[in-house]
């Protein structure tokens, strides 16, 4: 199948999965500046932050310009309710202590570069090119999050047990990462997106390597019962949201 | 007849205007690093004429660098100043602009600022997750020197320090 024929309102929701991923966790990020451990984390943090920011205004443009109703990268990202994001509910999850800041950005940096890798050679074209572009930049993020991984864990007693219990608390929401649905599946039939079972299998030997150099214990898979994919999401969203959009919200069509 | 007259009633040629332009790009200053010009960056992908409007393929270097539209911003201020009249930036995202693609010349000029220029090549890309060979110190040579940090004031940039002068310096990332 060609990507002309694929269904727009379909490709619509599949970019904004994977724009909402990359402007949530930016966002997030973004809340470590002036409060980082030490100047060079600060800066490190604030330029993965404005590279996932890079990533969502490409890909938040491309599904307003597939969507086809005038909405612009801006309208998407500040005026949508918390139902319309469809970020896995990972990339929200609160900044917590350094250790978890780290452990939710090497989960997330793993999956994107599995994801960019493999999207660079998408049917859709502009996908295939954002991928390209993006690759680049994660390959950077993820050697910071890994190295720090290995830091941490590989560290002092406190390091390692806080990098564990980090590691516990997030694992369970990697799990919708993989969960394949209805729109995954279509988009990888069409050759759109890559096949999430294939990414998975290498994702899970990228994490076990870096998590044996950081002497860390990889917790078992649950089930699990989040579906941000969907726009059902955990109550962090809205506190996000509610700071990003305010000036919008407040000042409706307010530019710089 | 009158032959000036006609001459200036002409517009350039196409050629002539595609010359013109690249020589207003060539003035035009990456707005983070003094003295480097996007021509040393290897920014422009293209120059070209269609249907009367004169097209800039511009690459922007990273999706989230605040340059980037200062630079888009100043190139399109210098092609309005050349008078060389409709003219377009467009940007170009494919391919991805690469630190492969700086010039031999932008590497002197990054080198004299003290800004270790990249030393791979995209080919090598892959191996970016494992440790790197580290940078000469650009003020005193030595190799024994150490990353502070992987992102420096700008994404393009890390942190390091010489061991042996002591002195920090920053390395142009290789992407």
């Amino acid at each position: 199948m060609s990507a002309a024929a694929v269904d727009s309102k379909a490709l619509f929701r599949y970019v904004l999965r994977l724009g909402d991923l990359s402007l949530v966790l930016g966002q997030r990020l973004g809340e470590w500046v002036g409060h980082a451990p030490a100047l060079e984390e600060d800066l490190g943090l604030a330029n993965i932050a404005l590279d996932l920011i890079g990533q969502a205004r490409l890909l938040l443009s491309y599904a307003g310009e597939i969507e086809g109703c005038g909405r612009s990268e801006d309208d998407i990202a500040y005026l949508r309710e918390q139902g319309e994001y469809l970020n896995p509910v990972l990339a929200e999850q609160p900044n917590g202590d350094f250790g978890q800041t780290i452990v939710r950005q090497l989960l997330i940096d793993a999956f994107q570069l599995e994801l960019y890798e493999r999207m660079a050679a998408s049917t859709d074209e502009r996908l295939a090119a954002i991928a390209a572009k993006s690759v680049k930049e994660t390959r950077y993020h993820l050697r910071y999050s890994g190295s720090w991984l290995v830091r941490l864990g590989d560290g002092t007693e406190k390091s390692h047990a806080l990098a564990q219990s980090a590691l516990d608390r997030l694992w369970p929401y990697t799990v919708e990462l993989f969960a394949e649905d209805d729109l995954d599946r279509t988009m990888a039939d069409c050759g759109v997106a890559p096949r999430l079972a294939e990414m998975h299998t290498a994702w899970t030997m990228r994490l076990d390597e870096l998590l044996a150099q950081a002497t860390l214990k990889r917790p078992g898979d649950r089930a699990h019962s989040w579906h941000g994919k969907r726009g059902q999401h955990s109550e962090h969203l809205g506190y996000i949201l509610a700071e990003m959009q305010y000036l919008q919200r407040a000042h409706p069509g307010a530019r710089w | 007849m009158n032959t000036h007259a006609l001459n200036l009633r002409t517009p350039p040629a196409d050629e002539d205007r595609v010359a013109l332009a690249w020589q207003a790009l060539a003035d035009v200053e990456d707005p983070e690093i003094p003295d480097l010009k996007i021509l040393d960056l290897g920014l422009i992908r293209f120059v070209r004429v269609h249907a009367g409007v004169l097209e800039v393929g511009l690459s922007p270097t990273y999706v989230g660098c605040p340059a980037t539209e200062v630079i888009h911003h100043d190139v399109v201020q210098a092609l309005r100043d050349a008078q060389i009249g409709a003219c377009i930036v467009t940007s170009v995202l494919s391919p991805a602009w690469s630190s492969d693609w700086i010039t031999t010349e932008g590497r002197q000029k990054l080198l004299h600022l003290g800004i270790v220029p990249p030393e791979r090549t995209v080919l090598n890309m892959r191996e970016v997750l494992r440790a790197d060979r580290p940078p000469a110190c650009p003020r005193c040579q030595s190799t024994d020197t150490e990353c502070i940090s992987e992102f420096g004031s700008t994404p393009c940039k890390a942190l390091h320090r010489c061991r042996a002068c002591l002195e920090p310096f920053e390395y142009f990332k290789c992407i």
